[in-house]
């Protein structure tokens, strides 16, 4: 449609039986944790298109990683597959018995991919991190994420531990997806500048169909929030919602969705709402209903400002004109 | 006014039937695929359970001969509000089936109005067709050999469960309203609620085991069921999240005490929820589109159907908790 559509080439990549597809199916195909056993060995190179937020389009590249396909990918297929990488997500399987091995087939990958994309993104997962016991997972996890490091020559890497059964695969694919999205300075402004306005805890950002977060923006009351993780539990929280209702109103989870969630309690009010074709947002304000009714009146408002914003891309035209209210007030419904 | 002994539920079966399991899974809030590593249970495990009604759950070793004289039946028996019956569908069942027997035509006499309350299960193995041979061949088998024995009509019941789905939870909402006194008076009243607003079906669940006390009396509908009980998990899992106190917090005005919930889904089905109380939640689903205009008509008859509710459990429980209040502070006048 217009020049910024973005394609972006994603290569997932890893030891044969690491996980890749799994992950892959639940975040972007909407597979439940317990239906992946389904999955047979991927065969060559899948190639998926993952429509995200929009204007962003992940091509995804499922690497098959049995050896014998490892040595092609390396040696005849070598210039086919490494170049135009924009994200190369290269998957370890913690249980692996051995991982020298595993480091040095990395190497070549990393190697081969310096060599044909030099600016690429690389994001190491250390998977199946649930097999170990919970005291050993972080100093485990830090010791092999140390080992990848040491193996990544010049590029700079992001490691995440992650499981499909908890909500550390959403952290991990949260942490990849928030690289790749254009404009999202610009996003994370107008959020920050909407949060203030409407005194909110917590508002995040998840993509439509995934529910990754894409960004989030806290108040001080809201990063003492207990709960560090609680942008990933959402993630899984709401997908699993999601799958109970498309079960139940017999349709695909794909096409199953939310219109809208309200939540008042007495500690808290959370508001859940489609933003853009391909978000939604989730605002968390302190109690008082009228002053909550206020916060989703004015989210609704600025739904149309923040379409412009992750469209036309230039940060200029802030803060927004919907939102523009006389100091101190809230909005109130009849000025409209 | 003496307080009336606790309802008791009393789970046998014979050994490894899935007892503790299911007792574990409705009540301790265990992940189904965790019991694997419980441990055989090997003397009776008393439960009681705080909610808005209180009662007991009786975890029985499958191997403990109760019938011998040895056991006071009146001990075990008496003030029992049902009998569950545990049978593993997957295993051979005319020994369990046998032993049901005995023990029903042994409590009988003496206690005619225990509900005895069959579980067949473990079914989440069993193909769709096996299942329902299986349930016919055991409700047949048990009424036969009763009917033989010279007792018709023997209040007995069956459910198909396993721990893996909701039929667990489903199976002991319905053992569980029948130990409740004004069981018709709250379907009474929620019918009301219904038939004025327009909603599909409703339940009253106890939040924390996820039973429902009691629905409107339409046909269960095992869809909304299930969308009900992961809504309850959706809304306490985002208060566990966001709801911390802190001391910079700005309220910004009044708000109800209770909390309130509605989704709108993309067909737009709406499932509304309301708190009634400490333990209860009131969870509807609504099929009319209409129904997001009129949400402020539909909280106040909630509203309405909650005043009721407490005034029909404040009879038995709240009255005498707040007796009780009043004695304590009253030695305290000086202070």
């Amino acid at each position: 449609m217009d020049g910024r559509k973005k394609k972006k080439k994603v290569l997932l990549m890893g030891k044969s039986g690491s996980g890749k597809s799994s992950m892959r199916s639940i975040i972007f195909s909407n597979y439940v944790a317990k239906d992946v056993r389904r999955l047979g060995a991927t065969i060559d190179v899948e190639h998926s298109h993952v429509k995200f937020m929009g204007n962003l389009t992940l091509n995804l590249w499922d690497c098959g990683g049995q050896d014998a396909f490892m040595e092609t990918y390396l040696a005849s297929q070598r210039s086919n597959i490494f170049s135009d990488v924009a994200v190369l997500i290269y998957v370890f399987d913690i249980e692996s018995r051995e991982v020298d091995r595993d480091l040095d087939t990395y190497h070549a990958i990393i190697t081969a991919l310096k060599e044909y994309s030099p600016h690429a993104y690389v994001f190491c997962l250390v998977h199946k991190l649930d097999l170990i016991q919970l005291e050993h997972r972080t100093r485990i996890y830090e010791e092999r994420s140390a080992l990848i490091r040491s193996r990544s020559d010049n590029f700079a890497i992001d490691t995440f531990g992650s499981s499909i059964w908890d909500q550390s695969l959403y952290k991990a694919w949260a942490g990849i997806v928030h690289r790749l999205i254009p404009n999202l300075t610009i996003i994370e402004r107008f959020l920050e500048a909407f949060a203030k306005r409407i005194d909110a805890e917590d508002v995040i950002l998840f993509e439509r169909s995934t529910f990754l977060t894409v960004t989030s923006v806290s108040s001080e009351v809201g990063e003492a929030n207990p709960y560090k993780d609680r942008h990933e539990r959402l993630s899984n929280i709401m997908k699993a919602f999601k799958h109970c209702a498309a079960r139940n109103t017999h349709t695909t989870p794909a096409s199953a969705g939310f219109v809208v969630m309200h939540t008042k309690s007495p500690l808290y009010n959370v508001f859940l709402g489609r933003f853009t074709d391909n978000t939604y947002i989730f605002v968390v304000v302190p109690p008082g209903e009228a002053a909550y009714n206020c916060a989703v009146l004015n989210t609704m408002l600025a739904r149309e400002g923040f379409a412009k914003a992750t469209n036309t891309g230039y940060g200029d035209g802030f803060p927004l004109p919907a939102m523009e209210t006389p100091d101190g007030e809230t909005t109130n419904s009849n000025n409209y | 006014m003496p307080q009336e002994p606790k309802p008791r539920l009393l789970l046998m079966g014979l050994r490894r039937s899935g007892k503790s399991s299911i007792a574990s899974v409705v009540f301790h809030k265990m992940p189904p695929n965790e019991t694997l590593f419980l441990e055989s249970t090997t003397r009776i495990q008393k439960d009681s359970i705080h909610s808005f009604m209180d009662f007991q759950v009786w975890d029985f070793p499958g191997q403990l001969e109760y019938t011998e004289p040895s056991f006071d039946l009146e001990d075990i028996f008496g003030s029992l509000g049902a009998l569950v019956w545990v049978i593993d569908a997957q295993d051979d069942y005319l020994d369990s089936i046998s032993r049901l027997n005995k023990t029903i035509l042994a409590i009988q006499a003496h206690y005619p109005d225990i509900n005895v309350e069959v579980f067949i299960h473990k079914v989440d193995g069993l193909s769709e067709e096996f299942r329902t041979d299986t349930f016919q061949d055991i409700v047949q088998l048990i009424s036969d050999e009763l009917h033989d024995n010279g007792y018709e009509n023997a209040p007995v019941h069956f459910y198909l469960t396993s721990i893996y789905d909701y039929s667990v939870f489903e199976a002991f909402s319905k053992v569980i309203q029948k130990l409740i006194p004004n069981l018709s008076t709250l379907e009474n009243l929620i019918n009301t609620l219904c038939n004025n607003c327009g909603f599909e079906k409703t339940y009253l669940f106890d939040v924390l085991s996820k039973i429902y006390i009691a629905s409107d009396t339409r046909p269960v509908d095992m869809s909304c069921y299930e969308m009900c009980s992961d809504y309850i998990d959706v809304i306490v899992d985002i208060s566990e999240l966001y709801g911390y106190e802190h001391r910079d917090r700005k309220i910004k005005g009044e708000q109800a005490q209770e909390a309130e919930s509605h989704v709108v889904l993309h067909d737009e089905t709406m499932i509304h929820l309301m708190e009634m109380n400490k333990y209860l939640c009131l969870l509807s689903v609504i099929r009319n589109p209409e129904a997001k205009e009129k949400k402020g008509l539909i909280d106040m008859n909630c509203r309405t159907f909650q005043e009721a509710l407490n005034e029909v459990f404040s009879r038995s429980w709240e009255e005498q908790e707040a007796e009780q209040g009043q004695l304590k502070a009253r030695p305290d006048p000086e202070h």
